[in-house]
């Protein structure tokens, strides 16, 4: 397997293959001896030459699916993980941009209980759009830039998940 | 000794309470609001029933509810926790009217401590000694110019129903105190529905520091030793040791007698906890006492050798106290660190959500005191403690290391946790030095706001972003499927996945294509 690889924002291609309960991999082109044994789900005992470390993967909020949530801790150092099966690039295409509309999203699951601006308020970047409250704990969800709200999408007192579009500025 | 005790409480508290009942051969009866039919304190006891809506006021703190339970299910005793009905006198008395021994002292005592303003009353009559200021509540703007100004500035102005931080106001010139008391107030209202403010001399820089005390309802009283609680994040403790850094044998005697002096002015029984203010000459003044077993409570255990919740349980039976203050022996050094489920990386906002990996440490002088396990989702509805490590040594230096190396093998995957914060705190230079105060996670935090000292353990091997690297490799070739667990890892195609996940469904996307 071949695979295009982003921790911390750097690049890596690794290949891998594996038989007989063995690997072989090639970082960057570059042999190194790993061994590997999956200890139990989502946690990897890994020999690199023989040093040992304990891996855990772990995927947190966002929303589901998105690949940009992956997380690899390494003994207790976590990086932020990507991977691209070279094959399937052009199925993913980025959607991110700065221009155009821009989404508030809930950063942990809660409630809403408050709504600060209306559709077709306009805002600055940095004011609040709308109240969300989790474990007694409120947070104050801002306007990422200036322009107006398009889309109110959440209602005082409803509930949202971690990673839901609350509203849209455009 | 009774035979049935309900635990009107949720989270790691109900966990340990039940624990110790049926250690003590008692059986337990949960109870538990819709969103936590799942939670681990429903799973250990040994009858539960529901209560009511997520809302706390619907379940949690519906005493009439809780009271129908009792009465169901023939529990003789209720065990209040910390937090929710545990120092609720009204509680207490409704306990009483329907001939249920609540685990906790008496309605007179709760009530007298219960208000900061008639306890600090009360305790002035017994001689303890007081941070300057006044005893009652302020009656006009007028009044906190005159106090403030014969105590001198900077005055902290507190509610008298308060806690946690609500309705409190630093003010250092006289020309922000109409504004900080109008505030005070307005927020003590909100919170408390009462406003009633008083005002203190600000003790700048001071350490937190708490006496744990048990009375048996025969007229004995102890105290068990000082907590030092000075780790604060918003008023909330974060890190509790005992013994403090400063305490000396001299000063305990003198803390724990005072304490005992205020347990006798307010006739209390079981346990509770005196919490003073020390000043930077250690001078120590009252504060307030807590007539509930603490969150901290285990460092106590720890260093006495005591079970306070067993304790607790055999007072409320009328059992006389086991032994004497002479008795009372502090031995080795326990640390506490509260492990809540909240973001580093949002400003320490609560993350609740899926656990979905649960690594937890043990060894040599660890405990644990827990209520998430591998799988539960966290709700949002209530206080973001998951659960406390406990770290023992036979003194500070040896609990920290023991400390640390627990939390290189902890591990809460699937929601943020606070646990890197701590390795942070136990490496910091003052903190080893024994040298806190209130303000020290704050001035900490500021330090570096973008990333935690990870960034060192990276820098110290730089051969991990390789690891990580190879390692996101072989997850996303392994999949997780459950049938490679202790495997080399070979030959288990993914299609044969018990568990599946994203890279489960990934892997077979891939290969339809």
């Amino acid at each position: 397997m071949l695979y295009e690889i982003t921790i911390d924002g750097k690049h890596y291609r690794l290949e891998l293959a594996r038989a007989e309960g063995r690997w072989s991999c090639r970082l960057d082109g570059h042999e190194v001896e790993v061994d590997a044994v999956l200890v139990r789900p989502d946690v990897l005992s890994l020999r690199f030459g023989n040093q040992v470390y304990e891996i855990k993967s772990e995927r947190v909020g966002g929303a589901k699916g998105d690949n940009n949530d992956w997380q690899v801790w390494v003994g207790n150092a976590r990086f932020v993980c990507e991977l691209r099966d070279p094959r399937a690039l052009r199925s993913r295409a980025r959607a991110a941009d700065d221009h155009g509309p821009r989404k508030l999203t809930a950063p942990m699951s809660g409630k809403v209980v408050r709504v600060l601006a209306r559709e077709g308020d306009a805002v600055e970047a940095g004011t609040g759009v709308l109240v969300v409250e989790a474990m007694k704990m409120q947070n104050e969800i801002k306007s990422p830039k200036k322009g107006t709200i398009q889309k109110m999408l959440a209602a005082e007192g409803g509930a949202v998940n971690a990673g839901d579009v609350l509203a849209i500025v455009e | 000794m009774f035979k049935k005790i309900l635990i009107a409480n949720r989270g790691e508290i109900a966990v340990r309470v039940i624990r110790a009942c049926h250690e003590m051969g008692i059986a337990t009866v949960a109870v538990y609001s819709e969103v936590d039919r799942a939670a681990l304190h429903v799973r250990k006891a040994d009858e539960a029933y529901p209560i009511g809506a997520a809302a706390a006021a619907e379940s949690y703190l519906n005493i009439g509810k809780i009271l129908d339970v009792a009465r169901q299910s023939g529990a003789e005793a209720i065990h209040p926790g910390y937090g929710f009905l545990s120092e609720n006198a009204r509680f207490a008395q409704a306990c009483v009217d329907v001939g249920v021994k609540f685990i906790g002292p008496k309605v007179a005592a709760m009530n007298a401590m219960g208000s900061k303003t008639r306890a600090r009353q009360a305790m002035e009559r017994a001689g303890v000694p007081f941070v300057p200021g006044t005893s009652r509540g302020l009656e006009s703007i007028e009044e906190a110019e005159e106090v403030a100004a014969r105590i001198g500035y900077p005055v902290m102005l507190k509610a008298a129903a308060g806690g946690g931080g609500k309705g409190m106001r630093l003010v250092h010139t006289p020309d922000q105190l109409k504004s900080s008391l109008d505030a005070a107030r307005s927020e003590a209202e909100r919170s408390f529905g009462d406003g009633e403010v008083y005002i203190e001399k600000a003790i700048l820089n001071p350490r937190h520091i708490e006496m744990q005390i048990l009375a048996d309802e025969h007229g004995n009283t102890l105290y068990l030793g000082e907590r030092e609680c000075s780790l604060q994040r918003r008023h909330q403790k974060v890190l509790e040791e005992a013994p403090s850094p400063i305490v000396d044998l001299d000063m305990r005697r003198r803390m724990g007698e005072v304490a005992v002096r205020v347990a006798r002015a307010a006739n209390y029984t079981n346990a509770g906890t005196v919490e003073f203010l020390v000043d930077q000459r250690k001078n120590f003044y009252f504060l307030e006492m807590n007539t509930r077993l603490q969150v901290e409570h285990p460092v106590t255990e720890l260093v006495t050798g005591l079970d306070l919740v067993h304790l607790q349980i055999r007072i409320a039976a009328g059992e006389k106290l086991p032994l004497r203050q002479e008795d009372v022996q502090i031995r080795g050094h326990a640390m506490e660190c509260r492990i809540y489920a909240e973001d580093p990386d949002n400003n320490y906002f609560p993350s609740p959500g899926k656990i979905t990996l649960l690594l937890e440490p043990s060894g040599p002088g660890i405990r644990t005191d827990s209520g998430m396990y591998e799988g539960w989702t966290v709700p949002m509805d209530y206080d973001p403690l998951l659960a406390k490590l406990i770290g023992y040594g036979s003194d500070r230096e040896q609990a920290i290391a023991r400390l640390t190396r627990a939390l290189d093998e902890y591990f809460v995957g699937g929601i943020k946790t606070n646990i890197a914060l701590f390795r942070r705190i136990l490496a910091d230079p003052d903190f080893r030095a024994g040298k806190l105060d209130t303000g020290f996670l704050d001035r900490l935090l500021q330090q570096e706001p973008a990333d935690h000292q990870q960034d060192d353990r990276k820098k110290d091997d730089p051969q991990r972003e390789q690891v990580a690297a190879i390692a996101a490799g072989i997850f996303a070739m392994l999949g997780a499927s459950a049938d490679v667990v202790g495997e080399r890892a070979s030959g288990a195609s993914p299609e044969k996945a018990v568990i599946s996940s994203n890279w489960h469904s990934a892997s077979r996307r891939e290969a339809l294509r």
